[in-house]
Parts: C-alpha cells; sequence; structure tokens
C-alpha cells in the first residue's frame, strides 16, 4: 500500500553548496549527531507504523464483528445482509470444490483479463488523444462539443450495444471498459498538456527543441503526473467495465459469479465476489503506484506524514 | 563565434489584459547592440525589461516598430541565441546533467558527446558532484546555475540575461561573474544583461542602458568607460566607478521613484 513507506521521511540533499561546500567540512561530532537523530527518526517511524497497523486490525475486528454479532442475535435478518462467517465459507468453498461455473481462479482470471485488456487500449487511446487535441488547438475546438456530448451520457449502458456486436467474447467486456477509462485519462491528459509551464516550452525551443522533441521531452513528461493520477482511478473503472459487460452476457467471470449469486438470493456469494474483486483491484493499484514511482521518480517525495493512500 | 548586432527601432509592445484593455509595456523603444558588446540594461520594476528580452529571442512579436538580429528582422527565434530566464525553467523531470545535455542534444550531438560537453560545464559553475540530483533536490541557487550552464553550453551569439545572479550569494556571484567575463571575451558573443543592480551593471557592461517607468523606453545610455580585462570584486572601488555610478543614479533614481509613486498609488485605490 505504502510504496515509499520505508523513506526516511527527511532526504539530506542540499546541504552542502558545490562552490562553497568546501568551506563547512563537517565535523565527527556532528555527523555523530547526525546519526543519532536519523536512528530516532526511523524509530519513531516504525512506532507509527506499528500503531497504524493495529488500528486497522482493531477497526477490521470492530467491523466485522458487529456484523457477525448482529446477524447471530438476530437483530438484522442474515438472509438479506449476508454474513461474515457465511461469506469465508463461501469464500472457502469457491477456492476447494470451486463455483458453479467452474474454478475461482479462472473467474478471476477472465475478468482480469477483460479489465487489463479494456484499460490498455482505453488508456492508450485517451493519451493519443489528450496529448493531440492537447497539442493541436483547431482539433481540439472542432471535436470538444462532441467529446463532452458523448462523456456526458451514461456510457455503462454501451455494454448492451457491445454484447450485441460482440456476443459473449471477451472484446464486448473489454470494450465496455475502454468507454469508461478513455474518457478520464482523455480529461486529464489534455488537461496535462495545457497546463504545461510556459517557460519550460520558451526554454526548450530557445535550446533548440523541435516539435517531435518539444512533445516527447517537454509536453509528455509534464502531462506524466496527471496522466498517472488519472490510471489510478481508471483501472477502477476497468473492473466496472468488465463485471457490468459480464451482466450483459457472459459464461465466465466474477460479475457473472455475482449476478448468478444475487438471483439465487445467495447474500454471502455477492458478497465473497465483491471480496474478491477488491482484492484484486488493491493488487492492481499498488502495481500502478509502483509504475508511478518509477516513471516520475524527479518529483520532490511526498511530505512527511501524508497519509500513504 | 562572432557576437551579431542587435537593433530595435521604435519598438511597441502592448499586451491584452485580463479585463479586454490593452497594456502598453514598451513604448517606441530605440536601442542597438554592436556585435561583441555587452550592454546592461537597468530599470524599475515593470517597466518592460524582460519583454524587451522576448522580442529579441523571437519568443514574443513586436506590435509595432522593428526587431533586427544580425540585420534581419526577427521572425521565430534566430540562430545562435542563449537565453537565461528570469524565472526558473529548468526541466524538473530532467537530472543536472540531462539539463545541461540538453542543448548539445537539441542540435544534434550524440547523448555521449553532449553529455561529455555538459559534464565540462557543470564543473565550469561549480556544481561537480550534483549531475544526478533532480532540480528539486537543489537550492535556487544551485538550479540558476544549472540554467546558466544550460543556455552557456550552446555557445550563443547573442546572449540574453534576465537577472541572471540575482539568486546567488554575493561571492558565487562575484564568481559567477567574473566567470562570465571571461567567457564572454573568448567567445564575443553580443550579451544584453538585465538587472536591478547597478553596480553589477557598471562592473560588467560596456554600455548601460537606462529605461523609463512603464511604458518603458529608453532614458539614457552611458558608455562606460572602465578598462578591461576586469576584477568584479576590485573595480567598485575606482574613483571613476563612482563617477559613472553618480551619473546613471541621478537618472535611473528619477523612474525609481515614479514607478514606485505609481504602484503605490495603484495600491491606494
Ligand atoms: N503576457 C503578458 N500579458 C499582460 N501583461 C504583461 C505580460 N507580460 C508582461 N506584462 C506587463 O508588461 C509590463 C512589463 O513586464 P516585464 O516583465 O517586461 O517587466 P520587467 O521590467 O522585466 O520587470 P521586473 O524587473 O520586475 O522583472 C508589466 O507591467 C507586466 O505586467
Ligand atoms: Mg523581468
Amino acid at each position: 500500500m505504502s510504496a515509499q513507506g520505508g523513506a526516511p521521511p527527511f532526504d539530506s540533499v542540499g546541504t552542502q553548496d558545490g562552490a562553497t561546500g568546501a568551506l563547512a567540512t563537517p565535523t565527527a561530532a556532528s555527523a555523530s549527531i547526525d546519526s543519532e537523530l536519523s536512528a530516532r527518526r526511523a524509530a519513531a517511524a516504525r512506532r507509527r507504523r506499528l500503531v497504524i497497523y493495529a488500528l486497522r486490525v482493531a477497526f477490521t475486528i470492530l467491523w466485522l464483528g458487529s456484523w457477525e454479532l448482529s446477524t447471530r442475535l438476530n437483530w438484522v435478518d442474515p438472509f438479506f445482509v449476508g454474513q461474515p462467517s457465511g461469506v469465508v465459507q463461501r469464500l472457502w468453498t469457491w477456492i476447494t470444490e470451486g463455483t458453479a461455473l467452474g474454478p475461482l481462479w479462472l473467474q478471476a482470471a477472465v475478468t482480469m483479463q477483460e479489465a487489463v485488456v479494456g484499460f490498455l487500449i482505453g488508456a492508450a487511446l485517451g493519451v493519443v488523444f489528450g496529448i493531440l487535441l492537447g497539442r493541436i488547438e483547431v482539433l481540439a475546438e472542432v471535436l470538444s462539443p462532441f467529446i463532452k456530448g458523448a462523456n456526458a451520457i451514461p456510457r455503462v449502458v454501451l455494454g448492451s450495444l457491445f454484447a450485441v456486436m460482440f456476443g459473449l467474447s471477451l472484446w464486448g467486456k473489454a470494450a465496455t471498459a475502454v468507454v469508461l477509462v478513455f474518457f478520464v485519462v482523455f480529461f486529464n491528459a489534455f488537461q496535462g498538456v495545457r497546463e504545461v509551464d510556459r517557460n519550460l516550452i520558451a526554454n526548450a525551443r530557445i535550446l533548440g527543441a523541435d516539435n517531435r522533441r518539444l512533445t516527447t521531452e517537454i509536453i509528455i513528461p509534464s502531462a506524466m503526473t496527471w496522466i498517472l493520477a488519472s490510471l489510478h482511478i481508471s483501472f477502477g473503472l476497468a473492473i466496472v467495465g468488465a463485471v457490468v459487460g459480464e451482466l450483459f452476457g457472459a459464461t465466465a467471470g466474477l460479475g457473472q459469479l455475482i449476478y448468478n449469486a444475487g438471483h439465487t438470493f445467495d447474500v454471502n456469494g455477492v458478497f465473497a465476489g465483491m471480496f474478491v474483486l477488491a482484492v484484486l483491484a488493491l493488487i492492481a493499484e499498488g502495481l500502478i503506484s509502483a509504475l508511478e514511482n518509477r516513471l516520475i521518480k524527479w518529483r520532490p517525495s511526498r511530505v512527511s506524514g501524508e497519509i500513504p493512500i | 563565434m562572432a557576437g551579431a548586432g542587435i537593433e530595435l527601432r521604435k519598438v511597441t509592445k502592448r499586451f491584452a489584459t485580463p479585463k479586454g484593455g490593452i497594456y502598453t509595456a514598451i513604448r517606441d523603444l530605440s536601442m542597438e547592440v554592436a556585435p561583441g558588446e555587452f550592454c546592461a540594461v537597468v530599470g524599475p520594476t515593470g517597466c518592460g525589461k524582460s519583454t524587451t528580452l522576448a522580442l529579441v529571442s523571437g519568443l514574443e512579436r513586436a506590435s509595432a516598430g522593428e526587431v533586427l538580429v544580425s540585420g534581419q528582422p526577427v521572425s521565430g527565434i534566430p540562430d545562435g541565441i542563449g537565453y537565461v530566464f528570469q524565472g526558473d525553467a529548468v526541466f524538473p523531470w530532467k537530472t543536472v546533467l540531462g539539463n545541461v545535455a540538453a542543448g548539445p542534444r537539441y542540435g544534434g550531438a550524440s547523448t555521449g558527446d553532449a553529455n561529455k560537453q555538459a559534464q565540462q560545464w557543470i564543473a565550469r559553475v561549480g556544481l561537480s558532484g550534483f549531475e544526478d540530483r533532480y532540480p528539486h533536490q537543489l537550492s535556487g541557487g544551485m538550479r540558476k546555475r544549472v540554467g546558466l550552464a544550460q543556455s552557456l553550453i550552446n555557445n550563443p551569439r547573442i546572449l540574453l540575461m534576465d537577472e541572471p545572479f540575482s539568486a546567488l550569494d554575493v561571492q558565487t556571484r562575484t564568481l559567477m561573474e567574473n566567470e562570465l567575463l571571461a567567457l564572454w571575451a573568448a567567445t564575443s558573443a553580443s550579451v544584453v544583461f538585465v538587472t536591478h543592480d547597478l553596480e553589477e551593471a557598471i562592473a560588467l557592461a560596456d554600455r548601460v542602458v537606462v529605461m523609463t517607468a512603464g511604458p518603458g523606453t529608453v532614458k539614457g545610455t552611458f558608455a562606460v568607460d572602465l578598462p578591461r580585462p576586469r576584477n568584479v570584486a576590485e573595480i567598485r572601488f575606482q574613483p571613476r566607478f563612482a563617477q559613472i555610478y553618480e551619473a546613471i543614479w541621478s537618472q535611473l533614481r528619477d523612474e525609481v521613484l515614479v514607478s514606485y509613486e505609481r504602484q503605490k498609488h495603484a495600491a491606494a485605490v
């Protein structure tokens, strides 16, 4: 979850200036104070992490415990709201004996494949069109009412259209994911291109950058912050697209599994399916965060104490 | 490379203001910089110094009048221009090495050659050992020096500098000023050097141009007949330096006062 959790809250950067640094040689005494300070800081950070994890566990126990208890005592009907122990049981049967549609991992793999394919295509299209329209003003002006209009309609209904077009294949679900992902990434990429610092563009032009270089070395790196931020939201949307696509017709997948569970009044099955989806989404989120940290390592590290969400 | 001349003939630059009005930043400004000359420009804040540089660089177009570089009207960015911007303009996603090597690479050099050249320039501005740092890991003055190396590495015929040393501490500043003079003597580029610091202007330049409070135009031009090569740290103590300073300051002071009164008035309304 916290990709940079181990990093010390302060960098020891910029303490020595190249031209004047030779004047200020740190003494041995100040070095030992430094190391003592950083050790104390690391210990404090460790303690804080431990407290956070303990609180998370406590929260989970409180949440699931009160749910379980209130259904056990029949304050609420487990038939309608499910029951944590029932959910765990259902998950266990799915894992050990498989689901009605086949092995659980296969359902997860089917849905993830649809989501990932849709995500990659949607994100790629979004980035390309965002940069193109951001760079070419006429294009943006001509196309803007169409794009805004397309963005305003509830696009998940297109899932039914894609089900007709692509049948039960992967492509109907992936296409639903594409239309959801595309717009988020597109708007961010477009905005990112528009927000590029004028000073930097001027500087690059003076230094002799041609249009291609300007795009690849200034515009895209600068817009990358925006684009990567949009990828976090849009992977969640890709999963939504895949699941919704499966509701419109599928033979396998977590969406189909949840749909079937709902139809047979198996509330625990619905929750179990949602739990698997949530785990997969969290893993994907972690991967995207890792990618983000790799791609924009030039950014100042986050302010210490900020919540690593 | 030999320097190239710059000429501005009755140049006016107007900007559209956000409220839909028109603001005249400079009006009927005429000045000339001879090939190889070091020309300093001083004037009160907001008088159009940066705007003048932008016009020479081809980043902005004149609303009226003519801007000539090497006798040719400026349309687009002229060849051999170097520009040290007033604001931060280093690329935050490139390391110090990547930033300094950008110019040669854009000019067609291989990455290896560009990096080798960049190493030398990084050493010259006193940043050896910081090649792999990103700009956010540097101090403001260090970033400024990266910007300096970034422009100078292209060996410009015309060097436009917009308060390049204002973020530096006094010692580093003196070092860099002397370094700049040595470089300029070796390349004989034409330099337009904008500064708020009249002492700096006189210490460096062949000629000091004083601009009026905005809309800017040339109030006066002063030749600086101090001998070269100069040592910036010492030249301030020459009697001739004080005389020149007196002469220029008497004109500059009036404009600074006008500008100050105006701002006070604007703030009061
Ligand atoms: N793009 C722009 N749009 C509108 N007004 C502008 C623009 N650029 C500059 N101006 C105005 O033109 C005037 C001159 O600006 P300029 O940046 O050239 O001043 P300057 O002499 O460099 O000032 P300083 O010494 O503070 O840097 C200012 O009043 C400024 O508000
Ligand atoms: Mg300025």
